[in-house]
């Protein structure tokens, strides 16, 4: 087969342009606001002054770390389940999961207060029952049961592709080979499935570090993340879009960080297991 | 083990409805708060048809949403055309990864990247408001691109090179061959993108809040009504949305099913 393309490279470059303009210039003006104070002199003061946020920075990490770890446990078997399904009700269970996504999220997140409040539905039900209310609204669990529940069809679907993918063959052979249920699943499901799991991570890690919704409605006021001092500081006024920026950079390498690790991961893996 | 697994599946999926569940109900709520359950009613659907606030976000979020969708499908089209044509991997890996990054970055990065860099085009041009409806197009437009490209270029890389060289043999011009057989034989990757893009801009909150200024779509109207104090219409209307989400995705799964039996859902 030749490899030419069906046109000419010409038509690539309106969205090159496109690209050049409002992706990469957008994000050298934060690269330059970061590194300078108001009046445009170079400074590394923005810098310096992320310092004060790092209790923020260690909230948002550590959250997102604990949201993506309980996501990722209680989508794997979702996605197992799924693949075990027939394929009309696998496609059917395909909406379910992915028709809250349509919904608008501050919506979704701003129903949760209404379950977890102190006169909330669950409280309401545990006095009716005889027992203590809990305090569930304004505490880390509550932020982070937000960052599960809005992200947690970003993990599902990555895996269940993966794992749909897997060659039925395969895990036949590993039964004629003498495995059982636990070390088919060990030794053939999970490493094959293992890029849908990066994936998955990735793509829930990443809103859930730069969130800033969440964290304001179910966390209460002591809950702050990264998000809500980068949006915080851009609400403050022009005086304040230096260290805004300054903190959104370090995000954002922060991510790339992040990103790049993962790669290194699923090739090395895919290397070893393929 | 069937069992058990049927009872987890349904868990799952209680926990994803019970915030859906929870909305739907409190819309019919008669009083006035979306905690205290008085009574059922739906006079909150008729409020939610007649308070013009809500109704002119909703016309400015379709109209963003139809705009950046359609744009963003023939750009990004025409971007994976032209992407597939460069020869040298370097460039094309190059692009890719640009092409990424809007995927990839935080949406707060991306806003206000986009805001830092509207700011700064609204001082030069002496602009009373940098910031409005063209700006919000803008960055939905650009966030919208990568899916599109994405979604079309696998499926124009998987394209027979060889009805193209026929059509260009039978006397076709290199254009006319493009939308007479390349086109058709990827139309449903870029109707998958378009509905892509389409939803993606429809939700978008956070690059919107960044970019829109005074130009209020509905996630934003939504936002600063839970600043102060949310009133069942809004549930009313996000339940009608949801409704209507849910026919469209029906309707779309059983098209899908008819036309293409071998790809996943959506």
């Amino acid at each position: 087969m030749n490899k030419k393309g069906f046109g000419s490279r010409i038509v690539a470059s309106p969205y090159i342009l496109w690209a050049a303009l409002f992706v990469i210039v957008p994000l050298i003006f934060i690269a330059y606001f970061a590194f300078t104070d108001p009046s445009g002199a170079f400074t590394f003061s923005n810098i310096m002054q992320i310092a004060k946020y790092k209790k923020a920075f260690g909230l948002s990490i550590l959250y997102s770390v604990i949201a993506t770890i309980i996501t990722l446990l209680i989508s794997y078997p979702m996605a197992y389940f799924m693949t075990k399904m027939k394929v009309s009700s696998q496609k059917m269970i395909m909406v379910i999961v992915m028709l809250p996504m349509w919904m608008n999220f501050l919506i979704r997140t701003y129903s949760w207060i209404t379950i977890l409040a102190n006169k909330g539905l669950i409280n309401t039900f545990l006095t009716s029952i005889g027992l203590h209310p809990v305090k569930l609204i304004n505490t880390p669990g509550a932020v982070i049961l937000g960052m599960v529940y809005d992200f947690i069809p970003y993990m599902i679907l990555p895996i269940y592709t993966v794992m749909s993918k897997i060659d039925n063959s395969l895990l036949e052979a590993a039964s004629d080979l003498g495995s059982n249920g636990f070390s088919r699943l060990r030794k053939v499901i999970l490493p094959l499935s293992f890029p849908g799991v990066i994936s998955g991570i990735t793509m829930v890690f990443v809103p859930c570090v730069s969130t800033f919704y969440i964290s304001q409605k179910l966390g209460g006021n002591k809950n702050l993340l990264i998000g809500d001092a980068i949006e915080y500081l851009f609400n403050s006024g022009p005086d304040f879009y230096n260290v805004a920026s300054a903190l959104s950079l370090v995000l954002m390498v922060m991510i790339l960080i992040c990103l790049f690790v993962m790669n290194y991961f699923t090739d090395s893996e895919e290397a070893t297991v393929l | 083990m069937k069992i058990l697994s049927r009872i987890y599946v349904a868990l799952m999926v209680f926990f994803l409805y019970a915030p859906v569940a929870v909305m739907i109900f409190f819309s019919f709520n008669s009083g006035e708060s979306v905690w205290v359950f008085e009574g059922f009613s739906a006079s909150w659907y008729a409020d939610a048809f007649t308070n013009t606030e809500m109704i002119e976000a909703l016309e400015r979020t379709l109209i963003v949403a139809i705009l950046s969708a359609t744009i963003s499908t023939v750009l990004g089209t025409a971007a994976a055309v032209g992407i597939l044509a460069f020869r040298k991997k370097i460039t094309k890996n190059a692009i890719m990864s640009v092409t990424n990054i809007p995927m990839m970055n935080a949406d707060i990065v991306t806003g206000v990247s986009l805001m830092l860099f509207f700011v700064f085009i609204g001082k030069i041009l002496g602009a009373y408001e940098s910031l409005g409806f063209a700006t919000v197009l803008i960055a939905h437009i650009t966030f919208n691109l990568p899916y599109v490209i994405l979604s079309v270029m696998p499926r124009l890389k998987a394209t027979d090179h060889s009805l193209h060289d026929a059509a260009l043999d039978l006397g076709c011009t290199p254009i006319s061959a493009f939308f007479k057989v390349i086109i058709p034989a990827i139309k449903t990757s870029i109707f998958t993108g378009f509905i892509m893009a389409f939803t993606l801009s429809l939700d978008d909150f956070v690059i919107s809040y960044f970019t829109c200024g005074h130009y209020q779509t509905l996630p934003i109207l939504i936002y600063n009504m839970t600043k102060k104090t949310v009133t069942p219409d809004v549930y009313a209307l996000s339940t009608i949305i949801f409704i209507a989400v849910f026919v469209l995705l029906i309707l779309y799964n059983i098209a899908g099913n008819k036309s293409d039996k071998k790809r996943g859902v959506v």
